[in-house]
């Protein structure tokens, strides 16, 4: 295809290249977050680490759905996966990490029933198809994937499903990214948003960088071009003294994102006073929960849940490496105690985590153009 | 996980529930098309997330990204394996 060959071709990347150069404010280093854990993977997988220019860092974030659920919610998990006569269904990515007491995979090898579904709506499918057994979706997910489970909801009640509950573990995107900006330890010049939350959310969740933090924000696709285009784009509004959010995903988001998408949202869901995050600890209004009247649906009301809070493995830094402080070659289990096949940290386990990205393109030491921290 | 992937509109399953069939990679299954603004029509190119088509796309950039996507290789294939996996019981 067009773009890929003439990435491939090495000519449109080479001149995007010399531009980033030539944009470079001289004598000063820059660190840029890719947001996304869907972007850590591109620029991985095609080598956009070794193009950048001396002084341009790039930080990976949060934003990775199955790398910010603390061990405190996977035995919350498991805790549920246990209980009598239910079925837990999941995404695939949360079966394999770890919580204090094992894994969902574990639960099943000690007799849970223990699902991977694709979608929450094959999940209240299998509720309608098990009526004498209780079916529990373990929703989690930023504001992409909180419709979904949104609409899901509203069909249950709809059809009055009344086997079928959720245990809610959704999250917004934009209280974590206040809380990395605001931590003293990591010092951040602009951030690539992630593309597809922000179809949801519009570009305008990203606001508050720009107007109180004085950072650019460039929303980004995620092709390797379109993140190539966005650090370029964010290099000349540093050079050039300004911080605006701007939008480089524009066949897909809309500054005011999707008004459906976030009305299912709305319908069902409410903020939660705080919600803890591996790595970033308790977050004011960043986590969502089901609302009073869903009360019937809602794994948390419905069933006991150990609701405590339990701190990381210790040889893990996936809290570090989610806030960017820390790169996964630094952490000092990573390829050794912590693979892709044996995980000890999230950011192993799931497909779009910083370190399963390092392991899988043989990333095990800086790049150039990288800066240590 | 936040991966949205291009599919195409080739049946409306239920025009009322929004439910249609998509095919995506050569894979039919069932979507919701709650999330999108107004009716839903065969034919068009929509981005794919956990079962719900998040959005409309235009058909030439949806090809573009359905192959940068296949290229990206494993990340694009698990997406798709689940997809495969899921469709053999609900479609």
């Amino acid at each position: 295809m067009r773009y890929i060959d003439e990435f491939r071709s090495g000519e449109l990347a080479s001149a995007l290249q010399s531009e980033l150069e030539q944009a470079m404010p001289s004598g000063r280093e820059l660190a840029l977050m890719e947001v996304c854990g869907g972007h850590t993977h591109a620029i991985y997988k095609h080598g956009i680490d070794e193009l950048l220019p001396q002084g341009l860092e790039l930080v990976h974030g949060p934003g990775c759905p199955v790398c910010v659920i603390p061990v405190g919610r996977v035995d919350d998990a498991v805790a549920l996966a246990l209980e009598p006569n239910v079925i837990f269904t999941t995404f695939g990515d949360m079966m394999r990490v770890p919580g204090s007491k094992g894994s969902l995979l574990d639960a099943r090898s000690r007799g849970a029933d223990v699902r991977m579904v694709y979608s929450p709506l094959d999940a209240l499918e299998l509720a309608r198809a098990n009526p004498e057994r209780e079916v529990i979706f373990f929703a989690i997910g930023f504001e992409t994937t909180a419709p979904s489970t949104a609409v899901t909801l509203l069909q249950a009640r709809a059809q009055g499903i009344a086997n079928f509950s959720v245990f809610c573990n959704h999250v917004t995107i934009g209280p974590p990214l206040k809380a990395i900006i605001d931590a003293p330890e990591l010092r951040l010049d602009g951030l690539i948003a992630p593309g597809h939350v922000s179809a949801v959310t519009g570009s305008r969740v990203y606001d508050f960088i720009a107007a109180e933090y004085g950072r650019p924000v460039v929303v980004a696709g995620f092709e390797p071009l379109d993140i190539l285009q966005s650090m370029l784009m964010l290099v000349r509004q540093l050079a050039a003294g300004r911080a605006e959010v701007e939008n480089q995903y524009t066949r897909v988001v809309r500054e005011q994102g999707n008004p459906r998408a976030l009305e299912a949202i709305e319908q069902t869901m409410e903020l939660r006073d705080s919600f803890e995050w591996r790595g970033l600890g308790s977050i004011p209004d960043s986590g969502l929960r089901l609302r009073e009247e869903l009360a019937d649906w809602d794994a948390e009301r419905r069933y006991e849940v150990p609701g405590v809070s339990v701190p990381d493995h210790k040889a893990c830094q996936c809290g570090q490496v989610l806030r960017g402080i820390v790169k996964p070659w630094e952490c000092k289990v990573f390829g050794k105690a912590c693979t892709p096949e044996s995980p000890i940290g999230t950011c192993m386990v799931s497909s779009e985590g910083a370190c399963a990205a390092y392991y899988h393109y043989g990333r095990s030491r800086p790049k150039r153009g990288t800066v240590a921290t | 996980m936040c991966l949205g992937i291009p599919a195409q509109l080739v049946e409306i399953v239920d025009r009322k529930a929004k439910v249609a069939k998509a095919e995506i990679g050569g894979v039919r299954r069932t979507v919701s098309c709650a999330l999108l603004e107004g009716e839903a029509q065969v034919g068009e190119w929509v981005l794919v997330h956990v079962g719900f088509a998040l959005d409309r796309i235009d058909e030439e950039q949806a090809a573009e990204t359905l192959q940068l996507l296949s290229d990206m290789g494993e990340a694009y294939e698990r997406e798709l394996a689940k997809i495969r996996e899921s469709a053999e019981g609900a479609a």
